[in-house]
């Protein structure tokens, strides 16, 4: 299969660029189902260790044994980009997902938000998470499992709660406020100056001011743990450095998902459409698997309760292509993530044929189809997006005694916090800050609620 | 600028060497089997885990841990965007009836998946004394309690072939030839045998007799509370010995000696004699276990109620066994909190700790009280016999 798919691969490119798509080249290695499968429990194929990732791992095989889970490939942008192929794959799938990855490749290059993290980060996110697995090992061998399983409990339940504006390397907080600069000189102070008053003594100087920290409310939790936390390690910080980084790394890829996906199999379908040098049958076997993962709900369902990105990126691209052409496509993948891309271009006509609802769900089990209102379908496609998927919650206030006081931002959401996991985060975070932890919510009645830890 | 063409990377097979999946799993599996650990005691006095004692393991169910994160609480009801046919009001799906609801799990959780820890029962009591921090039981330290023995000391010229030492011999022919000129290779005088001399060497044998109240006033929770308590008494002292046998004494009027499996089966009615078990206890010892050999235990569960007219011959009897016995335990099994005078058996117990015999006393009431009872009675015997 190697030497088959090599040959397509090497056809497959000219194609691509002579239809404009812009990228690194691709470095694709053929691996078994099983690093397939660990690479999409840990996001990464060497990833640093932590036991949540073996439940995932448990999860992740008990579904692919029921049949539930596919796994195609996996890409990892960079210059080269870096794609994994299953080897249990038919040729037409490997095929097919070569020219999948193509669009990968492009769109990752291309769009602001992936290319604003290789800019920060440089372009080997799977070595330099290789080299953070290999710190934290070499840290275990140190200072023991229990002590670096603590701090990665902490950090890696703060994942999401990253500042995704912020850059990679980021300095600490100035410890002044700026000085306030002598107002301009224009024509009314000028005259304001000449006017006859009584000789006032020189204005006493303003001691510069100290900022507080933070001076203003913190939403890069792991930041600011690793830069401020009282009693930590430099070893500590660097491991809440490695998972932050890792996080800025995963946010482009979570927040342009409908995109990418849907740009992907946008091209995976023109490109083996336009590709006279496949063999017949190989096209049709891959432009069926091609409709097997390009669909809206599985077959013999009437309706699917989630959104696949494939179907929809996929469909929303076509219509933006065939409605204001090929150059207006590239400008919409190089700027939007997938609030813009859902709310600029998800029309009325377009969600009308797709038939997008929005459901609500008892917890007996009734399922209610609640509208068909534009606004509201886009709104419920990108509720699980907002803020990294996580409840926004910011550092408010580091007070003398060394106590943390977080804040979550329940007039944003309209919601409370699950108290239970919510504790037990705090509880996580009190073993590495190791001063008091408090933070601030709503009960389920809108009651201020104050947990503490 | 041209781009480094695409290509497919030589194949790198060491993939299939090491999965970091699975590493993750059993580190996971050890954190579960810690915690079960650190709440062994709820969690074996939670269940009727003796039934499965006889492969030695034990099955508990346990969830997998979660690694917690901030996250918005639950609604009862939930929304999200969907695609297909139906017009808004419409019912996608139907409530599940109240029959179906208790089978099939809410549609808004995803499925959890549990899993069973195998414990290798002796792994659990060794937590166990570790958590309870008990001490180790010490056998008595009388003289007659040695048992001869040969044992393995020095070497001879001469001997029985079989205990002919070949490292040995070869040894002194290397260090004959040394000094000889033109040696021979081995001669008589080379040969090293193995010697024994009979040694005595304390006993580690051990008896323990339960005895157990089977009249009609002992209810099957009480006497469920016994074996529990007996179980892990008997487990303790496994845990010590090399050798150990047991008893299983039940009582009514009269006293008798059961199987294991018959002696919880047991139900007897009408009074209760305590002395009967005791006097049986006492031949078992004079007829099998001598207490020169044996490191002999009693235990003893009843729900306190004695014949008045049994009093002195069961204080009499008990002395005569706390005199040589290492040790006995009596629990007193009451499932109801109504307990308004000290029982008769408790105020006889009482009256021998007073007079510092080996023995030891606790009333047990759920099944929490059991690890209670078995601290007090290892704490007590350790303290005994130091």
């Amino acid at each position: 299969m190697t030497d088959a798919l090599g040959e397509y691969i090497a056809a497959l490119e000219p194609l691509a660029r002579r239809l404009g798509l812009d990228y690194h080249g691709v470095d694709f290695e053929l691996v078994p189902a099983s690093l397939m499968t660990e690479i999409a429990v840990y996001g990464l194929p060497v990833r640093m260790p932590h036991w949540s990732f073996g439940v995932r791992y448990i999860h992740q095989l008990v579904r692919q044994s029921m049949g539930h889970s596919r796994i195609f490939e996996v890409m990892f942008p960079g210059n080269p980009c870096h794609a994994f192929l299953m080897d249990g794959n038919t040729l037409p799938e490997n095929t097919l997902v070569a020219a999948h990855v193509l669009g990968h490749a492009d769109f990752s290059r291309n769009n602001a938000l992936f290319a604003r993290f290789h800019e920060m980060a440089g372009s080997n996110i799977i070595e330099m998470a290789a080299a953070h697995a290999r710190r934290i090992d070499r840290a275990i061998g140190e200072f023991g499992q229990q002590r670096v399983e603590t701090v990665l409990d902490a950090a890696l339940a703060l994942e999401s709660h990253v500042d995704v504006d912020r850059p990679l390397h980021r300095e600490p907080y100035p410890a002044h406020a700026p000085e306030r600069k002598a107002p301009a000189k224009d024509a009314f102070r000028e005259r304001f100056e000449r006017l006859p008053r009584e000789a006032q003594p020189e204005p006493p100087p303003v001691p510069r001011q100290r900022l507080p920290v933070p001076p203003h409310p913190e939403w890069d939790l792991l930041w600011f743990i690793a830069q401020y936390a009282p009693d930590l390690e430099q070893w500590e910080r660097d491991v809440f450095l490695a998972v932050r980084a890792e996080s800025l790394y995963f946010y482009p890829v979570f927040a342009c998902q409908i995109m990418n996906e849907g740009w992907a199999s946008y091209w995976h379908a023109r490109l083996l459409r336009e590709a006279d040098f496949l063999p017949q049958d190989l096209y049709l076997q891959a432009i069926k698997s091609h409709s097997d993962v390009v669909r809206p709900f599985a077959a013999g369902e009437q309706s699917a309760l989630a959104v696949n990105p494939y179907h929809f990126g996929f469909t929303l691209w076509e219509h933006i292509v065939e409605k204001h052409g090929m150059e207006r496509a590239r400008e919409v993948c190089r700027d939007e993530d997938d609030f813009g891309f859902v709310r600029n271009y998800l029309d009325r006509e377009l969600a009308e044929k797709m038939d997008l609802f929005t459901y609500q769900a008892r917890s007996d089990g009734e399922v209610l189809v609640t509208s068909r209102d534009l606004d509201a379908v886009r709104e419920a496609i990108l509720a699980p997006k907002f803020n990294y998927g996580a409840p926004r919650i910011a550092i408010a206030e580091f007070r003398p005694d060394g106590t943390l006081v977080l804040s979550h931002d329940h007039a944003g959401d309209g919601r409370g916090l699950d108290v239970a996991r919510a504790n037990k985060v705090l509880e996580y975070v009190q073993r590495v800050w190791r001063r008091p932890v408090r933070l601030v919510t709503t009960g389920g009645l809108r009651e201020p609620l104050e947990l503490a830890a | 600028m041209t781009e480094r063409p695409s290509r497919i990377m030589a194949e790198t097979p060491w993939y299939e060497l090491f999965s970091r999946g699975a590493r993750d799993w059993l580190r996971h599996d050890q954190k579960v089997r810690d915690a079960v650990r650190s709440r062994l005691p709820e969690l074996l006095s939670a269940g009727d885990l003796i039934t499965n004692s006889e492969n030695r393991t034990v099955l508990v169910p346990v969830r997998f841990l979660e690694h917690a994160r901030f996250r918005l609480a639950e609604h009862d009801v939930h929304s999200g965007a969907g695609q297909g046919k139906g017009e808004p009001g419409q019912v996608l799906r139907p409530a599940r009836s109240d029959d179906e609801q208790g089978a099939r799990e809410p549609g808004t959780e995803g499925s959890e998946v549990r899993f069973v820890l195998e414990l290798k029962l002796d792994e659990i009591v060794d937590w166990l004394w570790e958590e309870l921090k008990l001490p180790d039981l010490k056998p008595k330290r009388s003289a007659t309690l040695d048992e001869p023995d040969y044992i393995r000391e020095g070497w001879d010229k001469r001997g029985p072939r079989a205990r002919l030492d070949r490292r040995r011999t070869v040894k002194e022919a290397v260090k004959r030839r040394a000094m000889q000129e033109a040696p021979l290779a081995f001669t008589n005088d080379d040969l090293r045998f193995r010697q024994l001399v009979r040694r005595s060497t304390p006993a580690i044998n051990a008896a323990v007799i339960f005895a157990l109240d089977v009249s009609g006033s002992m209810q099957e929770a009480q006497r469920r509370l016994a074996k529990t308590f007996f179980f892990f008494a008997l487990q303790g002292i496994r845990r010590q010995y090399a050798k150990v046998e047991t008893v299983f004494l039940a009582h009514a009027v009269e006293a008798w000696e059961f199987s294991e499996e018959q002696f919880f089966q047991v139900s007897g009615d009408g009074g209760t004699v305590a002395s009967s078990a005791f006097r049986v206890a006492g031949e078992l010892l004079e007829k099998r276990y001598d207490p020169s050999r044996y490191n002999a235990y009693l235990f003893y569960a009843s729900d306190g109620d004695n014949a008045g007219e049994d009093r002195a011959s069961a204080a009499q009897a008990l002395a005569a066994l706390a005199a040589e016995l290492n040790y006995v335990g009596y629990v007193e099994t009451s499932v109801s909190a109504f307990h308004p005078r000290e029982t008769q058996i408790a105020e006889l117990f009482a009256a021998l700790k007073g007079k510092d015999l080996p023995v030891g006393a606790v009333r047990l009431e759920s099944l929490e009280d059991v690890w209670n009872a078995i601290r007090i009675f290892f704490r007590e015997q350790a303290a005994q016999s130091a």
